[in-house]
């Protein structure tokens, strides 16, 4: 027996050395392949048909857009070359640069602009704005199209610079209905999707373009030379954020989209790591309050969410690193950005207990059962919230947490029956990203009553406000409504920001070019 | 033989039948909203509802299970609302990451808890039955993924031996395959060899009381004969029972496994679907993997009476 074991030992060991013996560098992703490992799974590819942050990743890798923000975030032209302006500035036309041309090889004609905008122009808030603003979307020849308004609109090329991308898509692929989702993913961008390597739930993978023909300018912000210096970006879907970050220690993958905030201090040490700053506007996390039923339906109690905590006490609990988030943002359109402002602010800045209580007494407060959604799988949202819970305890409200994963909560939150029925008062999210600067594009800011995001903010005064806005086209001119607007909403509540914070990548340190885009994107990266 | 394996074959249909009925009943039961998921978070209520009219979910509950058992009986499985891609297809492409982990993980908790078994029994009571026994109860009682991040510490960042994640097909790339396998399959390969080792030890402990084992001792076999001739094939039936039992146990630890190394398997699969509430890739996986064990446990009982020639069907 002692033979047949030792035998049966040596055999093992013989195929573990084997298998050990390949060096591990064969793993390891070759100098023209980018890994990355994603924060979510790719599973929807119609950026236009869903919000989802992954395909809207997805579509800035195989799309291209019309016009692009640059660092400063002014609309920067990108796919166009040039525009025109009528003199009663209701005719915008534009013209398409040279080169253009879809993966299959076709060139990108203005037709399949005009039928691109017109399906985003049906989902995109922004876009819709636009649409109410716009009598004519039309292809004038191949290369220029137009847009006619039926009144002066401020927003034009802030609308088609959008961060959530108006992406360009071919005519026949535009041409779905905008409530299904496109199977085809034939864009113009930088990068070509690989169906046949796609394994949901694992890999995705990207080509370089070969014809894509970037601009000349250098890359800035999501404007600029998109350039391809890697010839395949693949992306891989790692779950458990510990193994990867073992995979980025161990060089398995080179980029680390979304590493938890609490891994920073250990990436930190790591002489083979860095992290790179790409958002310079960073996420808002929010509180929203439900104004259905009461006390919420009235504003005294919504103007008491904003005292019961400090926005440093969230983001201390949430983010933990005084480097990534502002102690104290009074921007409902982030603080840095070219909407920033925090007029209306000032009763705010300060928690006040004792002034909670009152304005909650005023607005009928009774002691009744408030309840919070709490969801335990989002560490951010779920820390907050406990924010939310202390405070509001310390100003004498019965809390009734109920704690749900996310997408329990994501259907939860979309009921509109009474909180004692099945529906809610309060729930903390968040968003990032230049749309949550801008007033039209901000969908939480949205007051439009019964057409607003879940919580159902109803202001049609300020929701007017944000038209007036809109409207303006001095850029000087706008300015003091955008205070109008800003103070309104400090008065009203549409949402109460309870933090602005930043998200850093990272990256293994041969990794060069890694551009603040406020979101991942993947040319212009070196792999040295 | 024959009539009792078509018995048990077709007792598998009013089985999958209540699978189907309770798995479709909890799923709408509980909370949970695929529309509201598969919007995203800036959707509007109007998008909302438009996903759900289109994907049926606004229909009454009799007729969504109806329509379902409609397409499972011509065997569909539905198309996944995420994915929009067949179920069928989806569960194919993730059979063998599972199935590799599975039998490697079988392959290398018996290669080593049946001899573990043997020799604590064998000897028990010593330092050896002790130290085997211990570890055995250390390993049963560590969770899975602690165990993992130990492995993945100790092989793939120390040693720099194994890959951290990942999975690689084995008709890609062999040496791949086996290097991906290596540390999941010892990872939940330990769980499961704990647990067989116990019952090994103690069923070998049982028959080696028996007046047989005295006998064959007493004609001056030698021990190993004894051991593994007599002793073993007498005590096998339990432990195969064990083997069988196992594999709800396997399915368990493959969900946790896959996640920690990122294994694109059915556990990663099943808890995708679970999050977003992917109401056909739950019905389907659920149903495969309740057919799967029916079916493994008919295979166990068929090979008692391979084990123990008193047993008839």
């Amino acid at each position: 027996m002692s033979r047949i074991t030792r035998r049966i030992g040596l055999a093992a060991a013989a195929v573990f050395g084997l298998i050990a013996a390949q060096p591990v560098a064969a793993q390891t992703s070759r100098r023209d392949t980018l890994r990355v490992a994603v924060h979510a799974n790719l599973q929807i590819l119609d950026p236009v048909w869903t919000t989802g942050l992954i395909t809207l990743r997805h579509g800035y890798l195989i799309y291209d857009t019309l016009y692009g923000m640059n660092s400063q975030f002014e609309p920067r032209p990108q796919m166009v070359d040039h525009h025109t302006l009528s003199d009663d500035r209701l005719l915008w036309t534009f013209t398409l640069r040279d080169g253009l041309a879809f993966h299959d090889g076709q060139p990108v004609r203005a037709a399949d602009v005009v039928a691109s905008l017109r399906r985003w122009m049906q989902r995109d808030p922004m876009g819709q704005r636009l649409s109410e603003f716009s009598s004519a979307i039309e292809a004038v020849d191949d290369k220029t199209f137009s847009i006619r308004l039926r009144e002066r609109y401020g927003l034009v090329l802030e609308t088609l610079a959008k961060g959530t991308g108006t992406f360009i898509m071919p005519e026949r692929v535009a041409s779905t209905p905008s409530n299904t989702q496109i199977t085809d993913t034939t864009g113009s961008g930088p990068f070509i999707f690989q169906r046949d390597e796609w394994r949901p739930g694992s890999r995705v993978v990207y080509r370089r373009n070969p014809a894509y023909q970037p601009r000349e300018e250098p890359a800035d912000f999501l404007s600029g030379g998109k350039r391809a210096l890697v010839e395949r970006v693949e992306w891989l879907y790692i779950p458990d954020n510990n193994t990867a970050l073992a995979a980025l220690n161990a060089g398995e993958i080179d980029y680390y989209e979304a590493p938890p905030l609490d891994f920073i201090p250990l990436m930190e040490r790591n002489p083979d790591i860095k992290l790179e700053m790409i958002d310079p506007l960073g996420s808002q996390l929010l509180l929203r309050a439900n104004w259905l039923y009461p006390p919420f339906n009235d504003v005294r109690a919504r103007q008491a969410l904003a005292l019961v905590a400090r926005q440093e006490d969230y983001m201390r609990v949430v983010v933990g690193n005084p480097r990534l988030y502002q102690a104290w943002c009074g921007a409902f359109f982030q603080c840095g950005s070219s909407n920033d402002t925090d007029v209306g602010s000032e009763p705010y800045r300060q928690p006040n207990t004792a002034r909670a209580r009152e304005l909650l007494r005023q607005a009928g407060y009774n002691g009744e059962r408030i309840v919070v959604l709490q969801p335990s799988d989002r560490p951010q949202y779920n820390a907050a919230t406990m924010v939310l819970i202390q405070g509001l305890r310390r100003a004498g409200v019965n809390v009734d947490v109920q704690s749900m994963d996310w997408s329990t909560l994501l259907s939860r939150r979309a009921r509109r029956d009474p909180p004692d029925a099945g529906g809610y008062h309060l729930f903390i999210t968040g968003q990032g990203g230049v749309d949550t600067a801008n007033p039209t594009a901000n969908t939480w800011f949205n007051s439009r009553c019964d057409r607003a995001n879940p919580g159902w903010a109803c202001d049609m005064e300020l929701d007017g406000m944000v038209a007036d806005w809109a409207r303006e086209t001095d850029p000087a001119a706008r300015r003091p409504l955008l205070e109008r607007l800003h103070r309104r909403a400090w008065e009203t509540f549409p949402y109460l920001s309870i933090g602005q914070f930043t998200q850093p990548v990272a990256v293994r340190s041969n990794i060069h070019g890694v551009l603040p885009a406020g979101q991942p994107v993947y040319w212009n990266i070196e792999k040295r | 033989m024959g009539p009792y394996i078509l018995r048990r074959v077709l007792a598998t249909i009013p089985v999958m039948g209540v699978v189907a009925v309770i798995v479709f009943l909890m799923l709408r039961l509980s909370p949970g909203d695929p529309a509201a998921i598969l919007a995203g978070d800036q959707a509007t209520m109007a998008d909302i509802a438009a996903i759900r009219e289109r994907l049926g979910l606004d229909q009454p509950l009799l007729h969504q299970f109806v329509v379902w058992v409609g397409e499972l009986l011509t065997g569909d499985l539905g198309k996944s609302i995420y994915l929009n891609r067949p179920v069928t297809g989806l569960i194919l492409e993730r059979v063998e990451p599972t199935l590799a982990l599975s039998i490697s993980t079988m392959i290398f908790a018996i290669l080593f808890a049946v001899p573990m078994g043997v020799v604590a029994a064998w000897r028990a009571g010593s330092w050896v039955d002790q130290t085997i026994m211990g570890l055995s109860v250390l390993a049963f009682s560590v969770p899975v993924f602690l165990i993992g991040y130990g492995l993945v510490i100790g092989f793939a960042l120390r040693l720099d031996l194994l890959p951290v994640q990942g999975f690689v097909s084995l008709w890609d790339n062999p040496v791949g395959f086996a290097r991906h396998l290596v540390l999941p399959t010892m990872t939940l390969g330990l769980v499961y060899m704990a647990l067989l080792a116990r019952i090994t030890r103690a069923t070998m402990l049982d028959v080696l009381n028996e007046d047989f084992i005295r006998t064959a001792r007493a004609k001056g076999l030698a021990e190993p004969r004894v051991l593994i001739l007599h002793a073993l094939k007498n005590a096998s039936v339990p432990i195969v029972t064990t083997i069988g039992l196992g594999i709800a146990l396997l399915i368990g630890g493959v969900v946790v496994t896959e996640s920690v190394f990122a294994i694109p398997g059915i556990g990663r699969l099943t808890i995708e679907a679970v999050l977003q509430r992917d109401y056909p890739v739950i019905q389907g996986v659920i149903l495969a993997v309740a057919g799967v064990y029916v079916l493994v446990n008919l295979a166990i009982d068929l090979t008692y009476s391979a084990l123990d020639p008193r047993i008839r069907f």
